[in-house]
């Protein structure tokens, strides 16, 4: 029998996302390391301690204390790994024009909105979308964006004599340092929400980053459940009739 | 809602036996090449140390510092700031090399090398001959590798100037030309009288002009916390390369030791 499957993620881009998983995490922890010898960024409101970066039992639980050669170690290496990999991703979605699956359009943000609301549970459908919803348009490509921000800030602060220009246009050694920690934080929680989204959109969607495609329901053969969502019946956007899911999960491709 | 110019994702139809082979082969690979980075951190992890890190890791540090040498030059200049931004009272950090007290016979010394390599009776100075040559100030924002910094205002002379007038760091024993760069010594060493800390530096970032022998901070003799009663002032460098109270100097073609380079951190440094 014969099924019908979703070309989703080209392997190149499969390299490049599950390359950029363990380097990240070097990164962050051997950030992390070296972050620890001068660690004076908090939240406040007035007076009042938000958040502190970081805790004494943070540093403890992770075994993070006098590491700092080490850490720096480990960064100002695998910075490279880091830095190619990024290069690569980003010339090869510009060169194959999967670009046009990522980069937000003038749609995307009242899209997001929408998709945002449905996460949440205030809406019952979500707009229709071909690869990525605008949510996740403007988070992928925002994390793009990041890590050009951490490359340049990271170098702003790297060799701030060689690049000086740089680190002035970073906002200064200082400044630069802060962004470049500020990104850093911005990682771990677009993690935490992908995870989250990941586990909540179900295995076809995971399993689509390792085999590159997405099979579709036998039900609806010639209904790519990627281009026109829409879990429940009824009206809707979709220029297309929708024929209700015999399946009762909602496929939810959302923030992944 | 379609946008018009994101193409729809290509579709094939296959036999469920086609994709199954698939998704395993997919798997596969996928577990395999999980396998290297687990490979890559253990590898690492379990080489021997190079001077206080892991040898791999030391290697590419070496080689980080090669690609440094190719931007660098004289005229990258650290940003230096008005008098007034500098610091009150100026941050200590470590104390090595500091723990004896400063001998009362003091004179800076240079070891120098006849042109066969033979050893020839050391250069000691004073702080006067120091002195003696043009005075620089250099007001700019000093850089800790812990990752704080801070505007401090130091004066002294260049080292630059100072290796001219003496005409120290060459083979041939004349004046440093820019001529002639491969007359120089590939390295500058350094070390406290007591040598309890010690700094090498490679001698493009020693000849840089804003390289400095320091004797003054915000105007006033240094004290011997932040190293009277000459230190050395490398602003292009974290402040560990930055050797207080010097008692020895020497030149090499290779590494001379570096106290923190021993501990694991990398040798070159340079900002």
């Amino acid at each position: 029998m014969k099924r019908r499957i979703v070309h989703k993620h080209p392997l190149a881009i499969r390299w490049f996302h599950w390359i950029n998983f363990p380097v990240l995490g070097i990164m962050i922890w051997s950030g992390l390391l070296i972050y620890w010898a001068y660690d004076p960024y908090k939240i406040q409101l007035g007076d009042w301690t938000l958040v502190s970066f970081f805790p004494d039992g943070f540093y403890k639980a992770l075994k993070l204390s006098r590491r700092l050669a080490e850490g720096m170690a480990w960064h100002f290496v695998f910075m490279w790994i880091f830095l190619l990999n990024g290069l690569l991703y980003v010339g090869y979605t510009f060169i194959s024009g999967e670009w046009r699956h990522l980069v937000p359009n003038r749609n995307s943000f009242r899209e997001a909105v929408h998709v945002t609301l449905y996460d949440l549970g205030l809406r019952k459908d979500q707009p229709p979308f071909i690869k990525y919803n605008g949510a996740q348009k403007i988070a992928y490509f925002s994390i793009m964006l990041m890590g050009v921000g951490s490359i340049l800030t990271g170098y702003a602060i790297y060799k701030p004599t060689q690049f000086y220009w740089l680190t002035a246009l970073m906002g200064g050694y200082k400044t630069a340092r802060l962004i470049h920690f500020a990104l850093t934080v911005g990682y771990v929680l677009f993690f935490v929400i992908h995870i989250g989204q990941v586990i909540r959109a179900g295995w076809q969607n995971f399993q689509s980053m390792v085999t590159g495609f997405e099979v579709l329901k036998p039900s609806e053969p010639d209904r790519p459940a990627l281009t026109d969502v829409t879990p429940e019946p009824g009206p809707s956007d979709d220029p297309e009739p929708t024929e209700p899911r015999p399946d009762s999960t909602p496929f939810q491709p959302a923030l992944s | 809602m379609k946008t018009t110019n994101e193409p729809d994702l290509p579709e094939s139809d296959l036999p469920e036996s086609v994709i199954r082979r698939r998704t395993l082969k997919a798997f596969g690979w996928f577990a395999l090449a999980s396998v290297v980075p687990v490979g890559v951190y253990s590898w690492i992890q379990n080489s021997p140390n190079l001077a206080g890190i892991r040898k791999p890791l030391r290697k590419m540090l070496d080689v980080n510092e090669d690609i440094a040498s190719t931007y660098f030059s004289n005229n990258h200049l650290v940003r230096t700031y008005p008098v007034e931004a500098a610091a009150r009272v100026p941050r200590v950090n470590g104390f090595d090399g500091l723990r004896t007290p400063l001998p009362d016979d003091w004179k800076l010394q240079i070891d120098r090398q006849g042109s066969d390599g033979e050893p020839q009776e050391p250069l000691l100075l004073t702080m006067d001959d120091v002195k003696a040559l043009p005075r620089q100030e250099l007001v700019y924002d000093f850089k800790c590798v812990e990752g704080w910094s801070q505007i401090q205002h130091w004066s002294g002379v260049r080292f630059s100037d100072f290796m001219e007038r003496y005409q120290l760091g060459t083979r041939s024993g004349k004046a440093p030309s820019p001529d002639n760069t491969d007359d120089l010594y590939k390295f500058v060493g350094m070390e406290t009288p007591d040598k309890g800390y010690y700094v090498g530096i490679d001698m493009e970032s020693a000849m840089h002009p804003q390289t400095l022998l320091a004797y003054e901070l915000n105007g006033e003799p240094i004290n011997n916390q932040h190293g009277a009663p000459v230190r050395l002032l490398i602003p292009h460098k974290y402040g560990v390369k930055n050797l207080k109270r010097i008692g020895r100097i020497f030149f090499s073609d290779t590494r001379p030791r570096d106290f923190w380079a021993e501990r694991g951190y990398d040798y070159y440094l340079g900002l």
